[in-house]
């Protein structure tokens, strides 16, 4: 499963980041990192970005993007 | 050893650690804000003493990471690496601790003295979280001080830090260890970077392994560039890296990104203690709102709306305070000038009376720059601009923008009245290089104040019936013509443009301090006049020289001149020879009387109520009392003794004939010497090839003396057609109509699509090369929409015509059009390449 699949509310851990370049290292500096646990806090009002939560910090990401990263629900 | 030595510091930290506030606190008002070199990125730079030393501050970039992918990260590393500051002030976030380590072992990496600011200590407070300072300090290896930096605690520990640790001169001692897996690769790729010895002591040597083995370009470049064992050195980095990806499954990045993140986690559980989660903290409630499915659209457009009504409208009703201010300075200007003659004025008159008028016209509006400033501030520090970007990036995605370009484009004029000086200066916050430009180009097309005036006139001639219908198109047919332009640009031009992952922090909402808000408004407004100000002297002088030269003939001069001293003539026969108040108008007089005839008019025009009027009169009675009693009409008192003065009354007579007269002949000049000079005969020029967009020679030399200010569009058109001899004085839409009685609504709906396509104005230009940090992008943006107004123009006209189409059946049928072309360029798919 991919993080843009998640459904408000919905938490999970990070299993690995398949983006390379520019998205993976952003993606990677911003936290997204193997072992990390993400909660899917809303969709905009538009559907995309997406908003999450990690640690504390409340970050959004288009779908294009969070579908680089593979997750495991909790 | 001199007594002052300058200290070079530089303030890093991660966006929203308050990194500005760290910056305002250490420096006060002493800054200067200029742009890194080649980039459009701002450089702040402040200075302050600390014992004997003069600090140097600068303010690198807010960024998340040091890496080479964006021009903020590379311009932050790059002043690191080249300047090599004597210490780095790194201002972290106390209550988000653990992401902001993440940046300070980076810059621990790179081998500079470090002090560790923890900033935002009441937050982290207020969150329960208490932190060792000293635990941290000693793991970090650097000064760990406390601040709250918007309240000025700390101030001086911070102050007393810098100077230690620049005294010591020791590099951050701090190493993330990357585990056995990179170590060794590490180890090795150091110990081939030291073999040469003149590349190894410019260049911390561990931070360059590290980022070799994450195929970072820029490292790659420095060693391909100054190392002489450049050859070996990339070699073996490559080999390292494969074998890395073939033993591990993975790319060493990734394996840097964990263990830098789990250091960190690391250190914060050793050191922070009572962390407990927050759960729904006030952010996350108001968000529930703001960021709500229906009721976030709502708050976006009610702020937006907000914005639009605080600066633009009631920003400009202050200008109508303000400017009295303008005009009186213009008159100063003239007054100190020569005086002007009888039907021309002397060129040291009239042109630098056209430069005041262009500069003022500018600086008219700083009001408004001064209250969107401030609204921008706001929104930036109260954390507001990323929930917009947040709702809206859907929308400008499929155009090729970002949720971020409504702000410029609102401030542009999204709707109808707004300015693209400010608009183009709003697109700094954005990050998304492509987007960035892409917004910066489209700004322009948005329907600015200056426009207006123009649509009004022609709207009331040739669309009476349909004002607000008229109206209504143009303000949004520009914008659905903007953002198509925004999606042929970013498929075609910007292309190859730097992309930036939408990958967007939201940080927690904030309120905004004044001394914040205040002195990042001021500050912009004062860039903006400061640079503008000069130009648009420069430019207003050529646009001068095209518009007066090569000037009239000396025949028809000549005539000129007979004519008025035939009027002038008259009048003294009318008066007569034994007028005792002849002698006082007589030769180089009556250049005062008539200023006072001007003045006296002008003052009784603007006063309202019989007070007023009386105070006036009582002025000007003070002022000259001969001149008075001609203003008068005769009918004046002397010591509560009412006078009729039949000679004073006779001059009055004549001399309202002899100004109409003058006013006339100057008028008629001007509109001959217009028509002649270089503007006017490229006007002409040009008429063949316009007719097909509807364009004669008079709409021609409105519309380029437009390019100067717009403005200057009505006024122009207002020269142009004007009442002819023994015509009563009309408004100009009568005389427009009178004299253009071949036009029909196509023509107008023409010059109007063309109007709205207007290349920018010189300051937008300005703006536009300064944000975008390149000539050729302001030519683009000059060119570019004259090429599609007359595209657009001619479409429509010419067009409209073969169709046998109304004014109001072509406009609905070019909104069709151009919203079908809308949809279809929203629908082409467009694959972001990161590089």
């Amino acid at each position: 499963m991919t993080l843009d699949a998640m459904k408000p509310g919905q938490e999970c851990e990070i299993l690995d980041i398949t983006a390379e370049g520019i998205v993976g290292q952003r993606l990677m500096d911003m936290g997204f990192i193997p072992g990390a646990r993400v909660k899917m806090v809303r969709n905009a009002p538009l559907v995309d970005p997406v908003e999450f939560l990690m640690k504390g910090c409340h970050i959004s990401l288009r779908h294009s993007e969070a579908k680089k990263v593979e997750v495991k629900p909790l | 050893m001199s007594d002052s030595k300058k200290l070079i510091v530089a303030v890093a930290g991660q966006p929203n650690s308050g990194k500005s506030t760290i910056f305002n606190m250490l420096t006060g008002a002493r800054q200067h804000v200029a742009n890194y070199p080649g980039v459009t990125v701002e450089k702040k730079t402040g200075s302050f003493r600390l014992k004997e030393d003069r600090v140097e501050l600068i303010d690198l970039p807010g960024t998340h990471s040091l890496t080479s992918y964006t021009q903020e990260e590379r311009i932050a590393r790059d002043f690191l690496l080249n300047e090599r500051p004597a210490v780095v002030v790194n201002v972290v976030d106390a209550s988000n601790l653990e992401r902001n380590l993440y940046l300070t072992f980076q810059l621990a990496e790179m081998e500079i003295p470090l002090v560790v600011n923890l900033n935002m200590m009441d937050v982290a407070e207020k969150r329960g979280q208490k932190i060792d300072i000293e635990n941290l300090s000693r793991q970090l290896g650097a000064p760990v001080v406390p601040t709250v930096g918007n309240r000025g605690k700390g101030k001086k520990e911070l102050k007393e830090a810098i100077l230690a640790t620049s005294k010591e001169q020791q590099a951050t001692s701090f190493q993330i260890d990357y585990g056995e897996t990179l170590e060794p690769a590490l180890n090795s790729l150091e110990k081939v970077l030291s073999e040469d010895t003149g590349f190894s002591a410019r260049y911390p040597l561990r931070w360059l392994a590290v980022k070799l083995m994450e195929n970072d370009k820029e490292a790659q470049r420095l060693v391909r560039e100054y190392s002489k064992k450049r050859g070996i050195i990339l070699r073996l980095a490559e080999e390292k890296r494969e074998a890395f990806a073939r033993d591990q499954g993975g790319s060493p990045e990734k394996i840097i990104a964990v263990r830098r993140h789990q250091e960190a986690q690391r250190i914060v559980e050793t050191c922070v203690t009572c962390r407990k989660d927050i759960p729904g903290t006030l952010t996350d409630r108001i968000d529930q709102v703001v960021c709500n499915r229906y009721m976030g659209p709502i708050i976006l457009a009610a702020t937006i709306y907000l914005i639009y009504e605080l600066a633009i409208v009631q920003g400009y009703n202050i200008t109508a305070y303000t400017w009295p201010v303008l005009a009186w300075s213009r008159d100063l200007i003239a007054s100190l000038l020569p005086s002007e003659g009888f039907i021309s004025d002397p060129f040291f008159r009239s042109m630098p009376l056209w430069v005041t008028d262009g500069t003022i016209a500018v600086l008219n509006y700083v009001p408004i720059f001064l209250i969107l400033f401030a609204l921008i501030a706001i929104l930036e520090d109260t954390g507001y601009m990323a929930r917009m970007a947040f709702i809206l990036d859907r929308i400008f995605r499929y155009f090729g923008l970002h949720g971020q370009s409504v702000l410029p484009m609102v401030i542009g004029g999204l709707y109808v009245g707004g300015c693209a000086i400010p608009g183009v200066m709003a697109c700094r916050a954005m990050k998304d290089e492509k987007a960035r430009i892409a917004t910066i180009m489209i700004v322009p097309l948005m329907n600015c104040l200056a426009k207006v005036p123009f649509y009004v006139l022609l709207i009331g001639i040739f669309f009476t019936a349909y004002k607000g219908v008229a109206m209504f198109f143009i303000a949004t047919i520009t914008i659905i013509i903007a953002l198509s332009v925004a999606k042929i640009l970013s498929l075609t031009v910007l292309r190859k443009k730097e992309s930036a992952p939408f990958v967007m922090d939201m940080p927690p909402y904030h309120l905004p301090t004044i001394r914040g808000v205040l002195g990042r408004c001021l500050e912009r407004t004062w860039l903006f006049v400061k640079k503008i100000i000069t130009i648009v002297i420069v430019v207003s002088v050529i646009v001068y020289v095209l518009i007066y030269f090569p000037g009239i003939s000396k025949e028809r001069k000549s005539c000129y001149m007979n004519q008025a001293d035939q009027a002038i003539q008259t009048f003294f026969k009318k008066i007569g020879k034994d007028n005792p108040y002849a002698p006082l108008l007589a030769g180089d007089k009556s250049t005062s009387f008539a200023t006072y005839w001007g003045d006296y008019k002008k003052a009784r025009m603007g006063a309202k109520g019989k007070e007023a009027k009386e105070s006036i009169d009582q002025n000007f009675r003070e002022k000259n009392f001969e001149f008075f009693k001609i203003v008068k009409r005769g009918k004046y008192t002397v010591e509560g003794k009412a006078i009729k003065d039949k000679y004073a009354a006779r001059i009055y007579k004549a001399y309202k004939k002899l100004d109409k007269k003058r006013n006339r002949l100057r008028r008629e000049q001007k509109e001959e010497t217009i028509i002649n000079s270089f503007m006017g005969r490229a006007g002409r020029f040009m008429e063949p090839l316009t007719k097909w967009a509807g364009f004669n020679w008079r709409i021609n030399i409105a519309l380029m003396s437009a390019f100067a200010a717009k403005e200057s569009s009505v006024a122009t058109l207002g020269g142009i057609y004007q009442s002819r001899p023994g015509e009563k004085e009309e408004t100009l839409e009568k005389r427009m109509k009178e004299k253009e009685k071949g036009w029909t609504a196509l023509h107008v709906l023409a010059i109007m699509l063309f109007m709205a396509m207007y290349p920018p104005c010189i300051p937008t230009l300005l703006m536009v090369r300064l944000e975008t940090g390149s000539t050729k992008w302001m030519l683009f943006a000059t060119f570019y929409p004259i090429v599609l107004g007359i595209i657009i123009a001619v479409l429509v006209f010419t067009g409209g015509n073969l169709l046998g189409l109304s004014g109001m059946q072509a406009m609905i049928a070019f909104y069709i059009l151009a919203l079908i072309f809308l949809v279809l360029m929203g629908l082409i798919k467009e694959e972001p390449e990161f590089t």
